[in-house]
């Protein structure tokens, strides 16, 4: 295979604590060198990173690629298409497919079709419990066998709290890693907007705070009883990052992402009725952004996730509370991601270690690094690069995003998987 | 957005989905509007050509008796052509969506929707969708706004205390759940008052009520002390027995307006209510029917309060 000469760029790879300009080496797919001279190296192919950030490919959390059974929303080749314009080399897909992942076949289906699309980072993640509907543990063993890196009940709500302990126990004898999106039914009710001043000035059903810090710190108690370990994803809200930040302190095993979008979005933000702004759980005041920003900085939200959502148009044309929550996001991760290093606190090298090395070290891969020996999973990008969001920058089929037709800054210009061209910025080409 | 959205670029009334964005100007114009439509019911013809030729269609979603017909009445008054759909048991429950709806109503070339919706948000969301010769009135949309009851509650206020200057307003009953309460909160502060209370169980409160400019309250004697207007809401039967109130006797001992509460008001306090009353639960039969009660003047006042915004909305 071929020998790749990066060179010119500015290198940042946190997990190896690297922030300088130089080469990147890479042979039969794998990293060989950075920033040293590698042994009788005659590269076949030298790209050029002049003014560019050469960094690990990026490692998603929660990508939705709307197949098996939502094709009318995108599917995985037009998903994976969009994350790899967008730098994003590995991704999780939650298991609220139709049909959902809680079988090996599922398993095996999204496998054959990811390879298809040359995009073999798929992680699918199975069902904690049988068709999502949260009384029966699914077949946790034969799901991990048929290549799940995690179990989760996605957004569906579990019967009671046993349900949730004995599914814990079973995850845990299997060293499995439960992904826990934190959500008491009962409070959230039908709500589709933060419980505050906004959702009622438009009568807005909300959905308290507590509804995600009760059930947070329910789950918590029952990671320490059981051992089993524990992600939180998508957390919301100031009271779910104090509870973390406690049960860090205390030593529980437990890490957590948050949605890129609530990163930068608050209630504030939202149009009147503008269902772009749907999304769950629903963006909230800027206290809790603020606490959430600090969380990052201080590590006790461990990675930032797109939460990639994508939806077809009728699935947001309606009434605010009938159209669907989400936001297609893959696009948008890397240029606000960037925007949080400029406007807050948050080094280059820290947001970028949220997207790289800290959720592939909570799901156990071997990516997400530039060490010599690993897969060349790379993203390089251009910081300066103003885009549009619009049809013709845009990869993936959805458009739901309230950044549509804005300008944003910071670009992928080139991805590589395994030391393969896979995506490469047509105006440069 | 909101403001954008329900005027014309002169900064005429296009749409009426929402009192939010609109100034005292606007609303007194309103006002002033019904004023003269107000004598016509008394008259022998009770018919002006403003309308004539037009085509005003009421899209209802959500049944309302009483609120369609006197939109009906208005828009005939006017001499509109009329056509009311009760949509609640028609083409959506046959799996059609709410723009094929819209849609189809526009290939008949309709000039306005009257739009009651379960939903928050559905007037604004027909207004954003529909041909832009076509105005689209609120006539209430899930808990998010009633407008026209707001305007003409706002109607019946100025009949009786001829300003709102200076004037002590009380909310009392179930407003989280209440559209109507929404509008009139923003109403009466958009004209000025001096004081909106709002008196209800922090089950039946909103979230971060301050916010909305309200003093929240949960005792009738303090709330209604020296108030000129009590406002009182319809309280929907589910709410009952439920988590948000114990039974009907109880939240009548607390909230339902009587008489002897009803003395901590300014002596010539007006009791009003957008109805349908629930006599017994909310309200005593002999305040309803008392002498300050102006329940029937808010309906009649409904006709002229609507023909006003109707033909604004047409002829900007």
């Amino acid at each position: 295979m071929s020998k790749i000469l990066i060179q010119n760029g500015r290198i940042i790879d946190p997990a190896n604590n690297i922030d300088a300009i130089g080469p990147v080496y890479i042979a039969d797919g794998k990293i060989v060198s950075v920033l040293e001279q590698a042994a009788d190296f005659t590269p076949e192919q030298i790209i050029d990173a002049d003014q560019q950030i050469v960094c690990p490919g990026f490692v998603d959390l929660s990508v939705r690629l709307r197949e098996p059974g939502q094709t009318q929303k995108g599917n995985i080749l037009s998903e994976t298409r969009a994350a790899l314009s967008a730098g994003v080399t590995s991704l999780c897909l939650p298991p609220d497919t139709k049909p959902c992942i809680d079988s090996p076949a599922v398993v095996e289906f999204i496998k054959d079709k990811a390879e298809k699309a040359d995009y073999p980072q798929i992680h699918s993640i199975g069902a904690l419990t049988q068709r999502l509907a949260g009384s029966e543990l699914s077949a946790m063993f034969a799901l991990k066998q048929a290549g799940c890196i995690a179990v989760s009940n996605a957004s569906e709500p579990l019967g009671n709290l046993l349900i949730l302990r004995r599914a814990m126990e079973y995850a845990a004898t299997h060293d499995l890693l439960l992904m826990y999106r934190a959500n008491e039914p009962a409070l959230s009710g039908k709500g589709c907007a933060h419980e505050g001043a906004v959702a009622s000035r438009y009568g807005l059903p909300g959905i308290p705070e507590a509804a995600e810090s009760i059930a947070l710190a329910q789950c918590l108690e029952l990671a320490e009883l059981t051992g089993c370990r524990v992600h939180i994803s998508q957390i919301s809200c100031k009271h779910s990052v104090i509870k973390l930040q406690q049960a860090k302190k205390y030593g529980l095993n437990v890490t957590a992402d948050v949605a890129i979008h609530q990163l930068h979005l608050t209630e504030d933000n939202i149009t009147p009725f503008d269902s772009n702004y749907h999304v769950l759980p629903p963006l909230r005041s800027a206290i809790d952004r603020q606490y959430l920003r600090e969380g990052l900085v201080n590590g006790t939200i461990d990675a930032i996730c797109s939460d990639h959502q994508p939806h077809d148009l009728d699935a947001k044309l309606g009434a605010f509370p009938e159209t669907e929550a989400g936001v297609a996001a893959l696009e948008t991760l890397l240029p606000l991601t960037l925007a949080l290093t400029q406007q807050h606190r948050i080094g280059l090298s820290q947001a970028i270690a949220s997207l790289t090395c800290k959720p592939a070290q909570i799901l156990g891969l071997a990516t997400g690094v530039l060490t010599p020996g690993y897969a060349a999973d790379v993203c390089i990008f251009d910081p300066q690069a103003s885009w549009q969001v619009n049809r013709e920058n845009w990869h993936s089929a959805g458009c739901n995003t309230p950044y549509w037709q804005q300008t944003l800054t910071g670009r992928v210009t080139l991805t590589l998987l395994a030391g393969k061209t896979v995506y490469r910025l047509a105006e440069l080409s | 957005m909101t403001r954008h959205i329900q005027l014309t670029e002169q900064g005429k009334l296009k749409h009426f989905l929402t009192i939010e964005g609109l100034d005292k100007q606007l609303l007194t114009e309103i006002l002033d509007t019904a004023e003269s439509f107000a004598g016509m019911s008394e008259h022998q013809v009770k018919k002006v050509p403003l309308l004539r030729g037009k085509t005003i269609v009421n899209l209802f979603f959500e049944n309302s008796t009483r609120t369609r017909t006197t939109f009906e009445l208005a828009a005939t008054r006017l001499s509109a052509d009329v056509l009311s759909m009760n949509i609640a048991t028609s083409a959506t429950s046959k799996g059609e969506s709410l723009l094929d709806t819209i849609h189809n109503l526009e290939a008949m070339h309709v000039d306005m929707f009257v739009v009651r919706h379960a939903l928050s948000g559905a007037a604004h969301f027909i207004a954003q969708h529909t041909a832009p010769h076509i105005s689209v009135i609120n006539a209430g949309d899930g808990q998010h706004a009633h407008p026209t009851q707001a305007m003409l509650d706002m109607f019946t206020i100025r009949q009786h205390k001829k300003q709102f200057e200076g004037l002590k307003v009380a909310i009392v009953g179930d407003i989280l759940h209440s559209r109507v309460a929404r509008s009139q909160i923003l109403a009466l502060n958009t004209l000025g008052v001096a004081e909106v209370r709002v008196i209800a169980p922090k089950t039946l409160l909103p979230a971060q009520v301050k916010t909305m400019g309200v003093i929240p309250m949960h005792d009738m004697d303090e709330g209604l002390d020296d108030v000129d207007v009590v406002i009182m809401l319809r309280l929907q039967k589910e709410r009952m027995n439920s988590a948000f109130l114990p039974s009907e006797s109880e939240f009548f001992r607390c909230f339902g307006l009587t008489e002897a509460k009803l003395k901590r008001a300014k002596a010539d306090a007006i009791v009003m209510h957008p109805g349908p009353i629930n006599r017994g639960v909310e309200i005593a039969s002999s305040v309803a029917d008392g002498p300050q009660s102006v329940i029937l003047q808010q309906v009649s006042n409904g006709v002229a309060v609507r023909m006003a915004i109707m033909s604004m909305a047409m002829h900007n």
